[in-house]
């Protein structure tokens, strides 16, 4: 490419107002697709920060949600005798023996009703997640119909303050604290004694169990070990952390195939902008063109600096919406989790590779916007050129 | 040097075939200031196009510096034009965007020279027009009279072998044409330059060494 650099960003300096209403339209689609995006990522994060490396849950085989699975009492214990599990300091096996299920709230702010996972745990079950830490009142006690809530669940639903109470199964709980779990999927659950919600839901057998291994590589041995043990025939073990991936993945895909469909119509929109843009570019500089060919310049030398136009206008406008879109992260929103069916709050997450897929984005509507007007421009016949004038 | 043989050009507009140039021959020797004449339409642009390496003569052969231009492909014919032809147009022809500098710049991109030597050479042609002191300004802030001596330069500082001129004074007003005249007739006795130019002004025509009038296809 030849011709000089300058030509190229003073001439869309030139024609600043429809510059900018192009880069407006490239930045739009640019701010969907990398929200989408970031929104996705902000799903897998979330659910997969819920999972620790260290645990490993028992389910129901082919359950693939706690919803669906269920755990005997008898294979739960078998299992906590197992050598590849930890003990606590206090000598028990590490493991947290849980129940889950779902139930109807009314949201803040309407009557709709929204799903909320409940989740009855084993006293261990603090231990097994450390990142759940209490902000407000105080734990619920064992053997008491009390519950704590996550803080997504406190904000989002009526009735949630501390001292109030919930009705669900067949009790009457009382609030008495709220925690925070670091942005994980457990903020958007609410937590009780495991034996209490059994009772009060008439289930006599657990929905999961979760499990600390003495270390990260017990888990095969763990697996292998279960396998031989006909007793344990009906169990399935996965690692937390794998078990989270797999939930996000029906979510995150479902917003990311929603999403992308709908930016890429968008961008057919903005692409024909660009070209449109780029056309009456070409139209408005004929003359220019055939003073830069009957000086020498060649014809893919004038492909070239009118390619480059468009493709600087994609990347400016995509660098726009990736500006406006890292303005999402601080935003937090909650939807039903398709996985479980209940309410999670998860957030938008920039990451490099969304920077990145969305440049890329950006860059194929330039490129495609301005490829026939450049092509247009180099193949101008010289003479008909400098006669526009 | 530049030797036009007996070449015809005709246009097709639609169906119709319409002759502009039969069988015409000129010869300009080295260091000729040519200028040539006559009615509107009579194909004197035309003439001037296939001289400049910009059109393709239906018949005929065009040879300049023993270069015949009429075999170049259009890659070639490019690179020729960028060596060996200056362009001087009736509209300037400035890129609005680029500054007189920039502008004069343009051709010396295509030279394998230096940045410190294109300033050297583009500084060189723009005191030459007399414009040193008007290097950063754009088109817009100049006068007619002197966009087209940046334009002159432009044409002038690859040191062409031949300055071809198409009506450069038609835009302008008396003074400033005379002012483009002077400058012409300078870069013709002074620099040698070969130089053939389209006019419709007589006035400008006298300071040619040599006046043909184009009339009907035919040369005179
Ligand atoms: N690209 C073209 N397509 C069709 N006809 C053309 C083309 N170029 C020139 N002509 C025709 O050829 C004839 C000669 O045109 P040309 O521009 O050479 O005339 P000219 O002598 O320069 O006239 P003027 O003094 O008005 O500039 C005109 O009739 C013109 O309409
Ligand atoms: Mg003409």
């Amino acid at each position: 490419m030849k011709i000089p650099f300058a030509y190229i960003w003073r001439s869309l300096w030139a024609r600043r107002l429809t510059t900018a209403l192009t880069l407006g339209g490239i930045a739009l689609v640019a701010f969907v697709f990398a929200a989408v995006l970031m929104l996705s990522r902000g799903v897998e994060e979330t659910l997969i920060e819920t999972g620790s490396l260290d645990n490993v849950i028992a389910l129901r085989k082919s359950a693939n949600s706690e919803l669906v699975s269920q755990i005997d009492r008898d294979g739960a214990n078998i299992l906590k005798t197992f050598p590849e599990i930890a003990t606590t300091p206090g000598g028990k096996p590490f493991a947290s023996t849980e129940i889950y299920v779902i139930i109807n709230l009314s949201k803040k702010g309407s009557n709709d009703m929204g799903n909320v996972s409940v989740r009855g745990i084993s006293p261990e079950a603090l231990q097994l997640r450390p990142q759940v830490k209490l902000t407000a009142g105080r734990w619920f006690n064992f053997g008491q119909q009390e519950i704590v809530l996550g803080k997504s669940i406190a904000q989002r639903f009526q009735k949630c303050e501390i001292g109030q109470e919930l009705r669900f199964g067949e009790a009457t709980w009382k609030i008495v604290g709220y925690f925070d779990a670091q942005g994980s999927a457990f903020d958007s659950e609410i937590w009780g004694d495991v034996e209490q919600m059994g009772a009060a839901f008439g289930r006599p057998v657990f929905s999961s169990a979760t499990f600390r291994l003495t270390s990260q590589q017990e888990f095969e041995p763990l697996k292998l070990r279960l396998q031989k043990d006909p007793r344990l025939a009906s169990i399935e073990l996965k690692r937390e952390r794998e078990y989270y991936e797999e939930q996000s993945k029906l979510m995150s895909g479902f917003i990311k195939l929603l999403g992308l469909v709908v930016t890429i119509i968008f961008s057919i929109g903005a692409t024909i902008g660009a070209m449109i843009t780029m056309y009456a570019a070409v139209a408005n500089r004929t003359v220019e063109i055939g003073t830069l060919r009957a000086l020498g310049f060649k014809r893919r030398s004038v492909l070239a600096a009118f390619l480059i136009e468009s493709i600087i206008l994609s990347l400016v406008g995509g660098a726009i919406g990736i500006a406006l879109a890292s303005g999402m992260s601080f935003v937090r929103i909650s939807t039903t989790n398709f996985g479980t069916f209940s309410e999670l709050a998860f957030g938008f997450t920039l990451a490099p590779g969304v920077v990145i897929s969305t440049l890329v984005f950006a860059l194929v509507m330039g490129v495609l916007g301005g490829f026939l007007p450049a092509v247009r421009a180099s193949r101008l016949n010289i003479l008909s050129a400098l006669r526009s004038a | 040097m530049i030797e036009v043989h007996n070449i015809s050009k005709s246009y097709r507009r639609d169906s119709l075939e319409i002759p502009v140039l039969s069988n015409i021959t000129l010869d300009v020797p080295e260091g000729e200031f040519l200028a040539l004449m006559g009615p509107s339409g009579s194909g004197k642009t035309t003439l001037l196009n296939l001289i400049a390496g910009i059109d393709r003569p239906n018949t005929g052969s065009i040879t300049v510096n023993g270069t015949d231009i009429a075999t170049l492909n259009e890659s070639n014919l490019a690179t020729w034009r960028s060596h060996n032809v200056g362009f001087i147009f009736q509209f300037y022809n400035l890129l609005p965007v680029l500054t007189a500098f920039e502008n004069v710049e343009l051709p010396l991109l295509l030279t394998n020279l230096s940045k410190k030597e294109r300033r050297e050479h583009v500084e060189a042609a723009l005191k030459l027009v007399g414009l040193g002191d008007r290097m950063k300004h754009y088109p817009k802030q100049l006068s007619g009279g002197q966009e087209q001596r940046v334009a002159i330069a432009r044409a002038i500082v690859t040191d062409p072998t031949v300055l071809v001129a198409d009506e450069p004074t038609g835009d302008l007003d008396r003074v400033s044409a005379g002012e483009i005249m002077v400058l012409m007739d300078r870069l013709n006795k002074e620099f040698k330059k070969t130089i053939v130019m389209v006019t419709h002004d007589p006035r400008a025509a006298e300071k040619a060494h040599k006046v043909m009038h184009l009339d009907k296809g035919e040369l005179n």
